[in-house]
């Protein structure tokens, strides 16, 4: 029984009910994550869905990871050169382009594209099932959905992301290459030399971490929001919005966060 | 034998089962009616394991569920088929995909094994043939019979329908009752569907359930609740609009629609 609460108590109310209904699903979102993981070491392991993730998740996202990569690269290499040139200091574009895309476009863009056209796909996917009753259907069937959803998207985002953050690295390098040695004139000895001393592995650490990261934040987001999508067509519309729209946000959140405690 | 004892189950402020009790015998097909939005969906994934009560228990040979969790649950619903509303088929796979994922995801039977048990139940369901379809290219009726294969495919103790012939012409209901009951005579399992196709569905049930604003008013034979004197179940059997003890008498469907329209007129 709900007591009567009196008028000037109602905001505090609306408030307090807010406030636990916002703990309460940030409780379950962690709590997702930790029966997902708990679930990864423990048999029987889907490799067949495993696989099957890794060719969504990974493979067909290759184009958009090479097409945007090589333009950033060009786009970075186009402006930092003109940047660079005011002070006479061509000679390290080659490490600023490698820089930023290493330690910091690379592992981002590249998260933020597989969220668009992955990440989304998975939502609405996991949406679907869900309310076709699909995901009640593997209950029942005494099969826990979670090892057969979540479980090969999670391990599918630890292996594919840091890949493609590598490809999305060594396209980006390429596209810089191909603006600053190409076309602006710049000695390809200069543009690879000035890499080679200024980037070491620790920056590459640095973007392998993060893509790590992203690789479980973003099917953790996404395969949570199909899990718990509302009613219809409209729930899953919205639980694939809401997906890519927490999931860019939670990279870039987590992209500051890791810039600032990795060296 | 499952046994619902004093379950209840609200929404918010809005309670949906109000201390509901049911029995429902081994090998008998206990078919619970009732109007649309009354709860009989609801009281069916409490059953499934599905939901969970506020109060009350449901004994399945004795065992409380509500209070299993885990493997100890799963080890219950291992017993359970389960044909869904809209059939629930993956529609990432193929029709016989379909319905040898339980046997492949639950058995260790072989390869061959599960093909010919799949091959088989197609057969017993009349769709011969037909296991390379994709769900999505395959008409409603048969959708519903698929997923009458795959809930049966592991040889379940019980079976829970729920409402199988929502959405089909007369002819297809009439195909599938009568599926269902040759599938029963066959293998003997306990079926609790849920339905509102009156009356065609007393023709395949052995015991019928009333649930009426998240009870059951009345429970018994399908003859016995075909003539009850409960107002309630009269006005849902005969689908009168007009105050209950108006409606004109007794027997079966269409027919009694149309006398009571007259009636009306």
């Amino acid at each position: 029984m709900t007591e009567a609460v009196s008028p000037v108590l109602r905001p505090f109310e609306a408030i307090g009910r807010r406030t636990i209904e916002i703990v309460e699903s940030l409780g379950r979102f962690g709590t997702f994550l930790g029966v997902a993981v708990a679930l990864l070491f423990t048999p029987p392991f889907k490799l067949r869905a495993f696989l099957g993730r890794i060719h969504y998740v990974g493979f067909n996202s290759l184009l958009i990871i090479l097409l945007t990569g090589t333009f950033t690269g060009m786009v970075l290499g186009l402006q930092i050169y003109f940047t660079l040139s005011r002070f006479g200091s061509e000679a390290y574009l080659g490490p600023a382009v490698a820089l930023s895309i290493i330690r910091e476009l690379g592992p981002v863009l590249s998260a933020l594209m597989v969220t668009g056209r992955a990440g989304s796909a998975l939502t609405a996917e996991i949406g679907i099932m869900r309310i076709t009753e699909q995901i009640d259907a593997l209950t029942v069937m005494a099969l826990n959905p979670m090892r057969y959803l979540v479980v090969p998207s999670l391990l599918a985002g630890l292996v594919t992301f840091p890949m493609m953050t590598a490809l999305f690295d060594v396209v980006g390098i390429f596209g810089g290459y191909l603006v600053s040695v190409k076309l602006l004139g710049l000695s390809q000895g200069t543009y690879f030399g000035e890499m080679q001393t200024f980037v070491d592995l620790s920056d590459i650490m640095v973007g392998f971490w993060k893509a790590l990261a992203f690789g479980i934040l973003v099917p953790w987001v996404c395969t949570y929001k199909g899990f718990h999508c509302g009613h219809g067509a409209s729930g899953v519309a919205r639980a694939t919005t809401e997906a890519v729209v927490l999931s860019s946000v939670l990279i870039l959140v987590c992209d500051y966060v890791l810039g600032s405690l990795l060296p | 034998m499952i046994r619902l004892q004093k379950l209840y189950k609200a929404f918010g402020d809005q309670p949906v089962l109000r201390g509901l009790d049911l029995d429902v015998a081994t090998a008998e097909i206990m078919v619970i009616i009732g109007r649309s939005g009354g709860g009989k969906s609801v009281l069916l994934k409490h059953l499934i394991g599905l939901l969970r009560p506020d109060s009350g228990g449901i004994l399945v040979d004795g065992t409380d569920i509500t209070k299993l969790r885990g493997a100890a649950l799963d080890e219950i619903r291992r017993r359970y088929g389960v044909v869904f509303q809209g059939g629930a088929l993956f529609d990432s796979m193929s029709v016989a995909d379909n319905v040898a994922f339980p046997l492949r995801e639950k058995t260790r039977l072989s390869a061959s094994e599960i093909k010919s048990r799949v091959e088989e139940k197609l057969e017993q369901v009349g769709l011969t043939g037909m296991g390379d379809k994709n769900p999505a290219e395959i008409s409603g009726g048969m959708r519903k019979r698929v997923a009458i294969a795959r809930a049966l495919v592991t040889e379940p103790e019980v079976v829970f329908f729920d409402e199988p012939t929502t959405g089909l012409d007369p002819i297809l209901v009439n195909t599938i009752h009568h599926l269902i009951l040759e599938l029963h005579q066959k293998f003997r399992f306990t079926a609790v569907v849920v339905s509102h196709e009156i009356p065609e569905i007393f023709g395949i049930a052995d015991r019928v359930a009333m649930l009426h604003e998240g009870l059951i008013v009345e429970s018994g034979p399908a003859d016995a609740i075909q003539s009850s004197a409960n107002p309630i179940v009269r006005q849902f059997i005969h689908g009168d609009i007009e105050p209950v003890g108006r409606a004109a008498s007794v027997s079966a469907g269409g027919a009694n629609v149309k006398q009571s329209v007259r009636g009306r007129a």
